[in-house]
């Protein structure tokens, strides 16, 4: 190269507005490279169109529900044989004689309306019918005894299959091969939507009811899951926050260096990395066998996810301590402050931005978590409210994630619907967690 | 400052609430997915008709419930482990180990398992020996065991369609696998008389030699004809969903609520239904259980009226939600009740 430099005549001094080879093959460089990179942002924001937009397309139909309005007559020598009107003895009548009920009201009222078609049976007109209305007439029933003997108008669930024709899932051609719901009965509900007796409404069951067995998704929501979900970020904000900040000051501004010290730094390092399952064994190994805590609880869930999410606490806060200017450290202890002072006065006040956005980041993370709490028997039918806390930290629950997770394995495809509804509002969860980190951080951090 | 007082509060919460909940006021029960449906289906109407609690119904695998069921007796320890295959000793022996001494086995009653292609495939009648002929390791063929290597099923039978051989059948760590094994494989084994050769084959006493035969017939081919699928039934239809060639294994309740998606083949002529099964004409079936830890009824609440309430008429009998949803009635309900009111626990293995 240099041989070849000296040897070449001298040039004459080239124009700056025409560009030499070498300057046209950098700037051709740079452009290149950028196009990699807008390239990269763009693949990146495709894999989120498209995941959006699926789990959108699939899941908004879970906010709203096929809804049969319908003129119930609350026949008391059903309901109340001997008209006492003991709640013991009503409460006696099972969810059975309900669905009798409800069959005979909405067949009677289709007869009414000359809405019914010649041929069909009684029992494919009740099919229509969720096997959800009937629990919730009952405890309708129960909580208004005096309601017996009247007729009341009610609103009862459509069936999957029914709500699933209307949301495009199930097609007449597709009902002709189906054995749970026939072509005429498809018929029927279009015939009632057009009368008005049958609405798609919003669905707040899916927020607030609790999951559904396998014979009706129509009714099942993520009421429990949502509580569960709730009450583990509670006690992993309660125990890592404080625990992660008191373990990252007393590194960062107190402990000496040493080997000891950086086996710890390593280990936190290492279990920031640690597989969430591992978490898992350790719950189920320390809380449930050792501990003596109830299964499927949220305490014990909260305990490993607080685990899991101590050394992503830590890391960042340790980060956001290191970060204040040592100038302001020295100032204060210049006028006399004591350490602890420096630190819980100047100190800790100036990183918290820090500390609160690795926090939020840390408990979101813990939020979108399954598969630590498959060991320790969260992943369950659970349909019961948890009762409020404290008590209702010991109370089986279930985990937004976890109810993704087994709404994808259940057999009727409107559990699909249900799945993508829920990866909906985890996202939603999400983006405003993550969100109000951003927003902290932009707001309080100062820059030094 | 502030997060000492929020370490203090922290910890005062957890200690006055466990001092609060000690007593458990509802069932749990962890065990099979295939039973899983059906348990929770039961679970439901029990909550809504009984004043107790909602069951707890956890998923998890039949082996991994029968350990949980094993693992002692109290509170923290399930009630009932659900199964879709008969507890085996080494459970028997790990419950007594544990303390837990009686169990009563309940037989609920019976789940099929259907082979179905896409709604759209061609139409199939098998028999055990077509499954083994197409997927079987080592097949006999003029008194010679020789290595399969049918490409299509019409190489298997000839009047099959020559459609290439793809099959999706459950991994090992599925109950239904053992059944497919069984049922399937090993009868299809015997029937195209592999299995003689194999026991010809094989060397030691008589019952090495069985034994080495057995396996010899479950030696699937792995030239990628034959694929283990070990999620559940929703990504084998998902995989056939993308490959409409391929043959898949399911239970009858799946296939019951997909039938606008699959087509059913027949085994050994006969259609797989609830009557055909319930009837035995259908081979390929299985008895479905759940285990119930005897020294916790009367202490949890309910328990009892669970057990009572699942095998009753109203849920498990013919006109039930579960033989709605693709369960088999047991014929033999009526014992199963009385043993169950009794509550009588079970005899040895036999």
């Amino acid at each position: 190269m240099t041989a070849e430099a000296t040897n070449m005549p001298a040039k004459a001094r080239p124009s700056l507005y025409a560009i030499d080879p070498r300057t046209k093959r950098r700037n051709a460089a740079e452009k290149r490279f950028r196009l990699y990179g807008v390239a990269a942002v763009g693949f990146g924001l495709l894999a989120l169109v498209v995941l959006l937009s699926s789990v959108l397309g699939s899941g908004l139909g879970a906010f709203r529900q096929s809804v049969l309005t319908m003129q119930v007559p609350l026949d008391a020598a059903v309901l109340d044989k001997e008209g006492t009107r003991d709640p013991a003895a009503i409460a006696k009548v099972t969810t059975i004689a309900y669905g009798k009920l409800l069959q005979d009201a909405l067949t009677a009222e289709l007869t009414e309306k000359a809405l019914l078609p010649a041929g069909m049976k009684p029992k494919d007109v009740g099919g229509m019918i969720s096997k959800e209305a009937p629990a919730q007439l009952r405890n309708l029933v129960l909580a208004n005894p005096d309601l017996i003997g009247t007729t009341v108008s009610f609103d009862a669930l459509a069936n999957g299959r029914i709500d699933g024709f209307f949301k495009g899932r199930v097609t007449m051609e597709s009902a002709k091969l189906d054995s749970n719901v026939s072509p005429e009965q498809l018929e029927l509900a279009q015939a009632m939507r057009d009368a008005g007796l049958l609405a798609l409404k919003f669905n707040p069951g899916f927020i607030f009811a609790p999951d559904a067995s396998e014979l009706r998704p129509e009714a099942a929501g993520l009421g429990v899951a949502i509580l569960g979900s709730a009450y583990m970020m509670l006690i992993v904000l309660v125990l890592s926050l404080p625990i992660g900040v008191a373990a990252s000051i007393y590194l960062e501004e107190f402990a000496p260096k040493n080997r000891f010290t950086d086996l710890i730094e390593v280990n936190i390092a290492n279990l920031a990395a640690v597989p969430s399952i591992v978490f898992g064994i350790l719950g189920l190994a320390a809380f449930i066998n050792f501990g003596g805590l109830p299964q499927s609880s949220s305490v014990v869930g909260g305990l490993v996810l607080t685990l899991m999410t101590l050394p992503r606490i830590i890391i960042p806060a340790r980060a956001a301590l290191k970060s204040v200017p040592p100038s302001i450290k020295d100032a204060a202890l210049g006028v006399g402050a004591s350490k602890t002072q420096t630190i819980f006065h100047h100190v800790l006040p100036l990183a918290m931005p820090g500390i609160l956005t690795g926090a939020i980041i840390g408990l979101a993370q813990a939020l979108g978590e399954t598969a630590p709490l498959l060991l320790i028997g969260m992943v369950a039918f659970v349909r019961d409210y948890p009762a409020a806390p404290p008590e209702g930290f010991f109370d089986p629950a279930s985990a937004i994630p976890v109810q993704i997770y087994s709404w994808t394995q259940r057999a009727d495809p409107a559990f699909t619907e249900r799945a993508s509804g829920a990866i909906i509002v985890l996202l939603v969860f999400l983006l405003v967690m993550n969100s109000l980190a951003v927003v902290l951080r932009r707001k309080f951090e100062r820059r030094w | 400052m502030k997060s000492v007082k929020l370490t203090v509060s922290a910890v005062a919460i957890v200690a006055a609430s466990a001092s609060g909940a000690l007593a458990r006021d509802q069932i749990q029960s962890a065990g099979s997915s295939t039973v899983l449906p059906y348990a929770t289906i039961v679970a439901e109407a029990f909550g809504e008709n009984f004043s107790f609690p909602t069951p707890v119904v956890e998923s998890g695998g039949s082996g991994a419930g029968r350990k949980k069921l094993c693992e002692g007796v109290g509170e923290n320890t399930i009630d009932i482990a659900n199964s879709s295959s008969r507890i085996k000793q080494s459970d028997i022996d790990t419950c007594k180990a544990n303390g837990v001494n009686e169990i009563m086995e309940v037989r609920f009653g019976y789940d099929g398992i259907v082979f179905a292609s896409d709604i759209n495939g061609k139409e199939f009648a098998f028999t055990p020996a077509d499954i083994y002929g197409a997927i079987g390791a080592n097949v006999a063929k003029d008194g010679k065991v020789v290595a399969n290597t049918a490409k299509t099923w019409a190489d298997v039978k000839a009047d099959f369609p020559a459609q290439d051989i793809l099959m999706f059948i459950p991994g090992t760590k599925h109950g239904t696998r053992e059944v497919f094994d069984t049922k399937v494989i090993e009868a299809g084994c015997k029937a195209t008389g592999a299995y003689d050769l194999f026991l010809a084959a094989a060397e030691g006493d008589d019952k090495a030699k069985e034994k080495a035969a057995v396996a010899q017939c479950n030696t699937l081919r792995t030239d990628g004809t034959s694929v283990d699928i070990d999620g559940d039934y929703t990504e084998t239809l998902s995989r056939i969903d993308a490959n409409k060639n391929a043959i898949g294994v399911f239970g009858l309740s799946f296939y019951q609520n997909n039938t606008d998606k699959l087509r059913v083949a027949t085994m050994d002529g006969v259609m797989p239904s609830v009557e055909t099964i319930a009837k035995g004409e259908y081979p390929v079936s299985r008895p479905l259980y759940f285990y119930v830890k005897k020294a916790h009824i009367g202490v949890v609440p309910g328990l009892q009226e669970y057990i009572d309430f699942f095998v009753s008429d109203d849920m498990a009998g013919p006109n039930g939600p579960l033989a709605a949803y693709g369960l088999v009635p047991d014929p033999e309900l009526a014992k199963t009740q009385e043993m169950v009111k009794n509550d009588v626990a079970m005899g040895p293995l036999n």
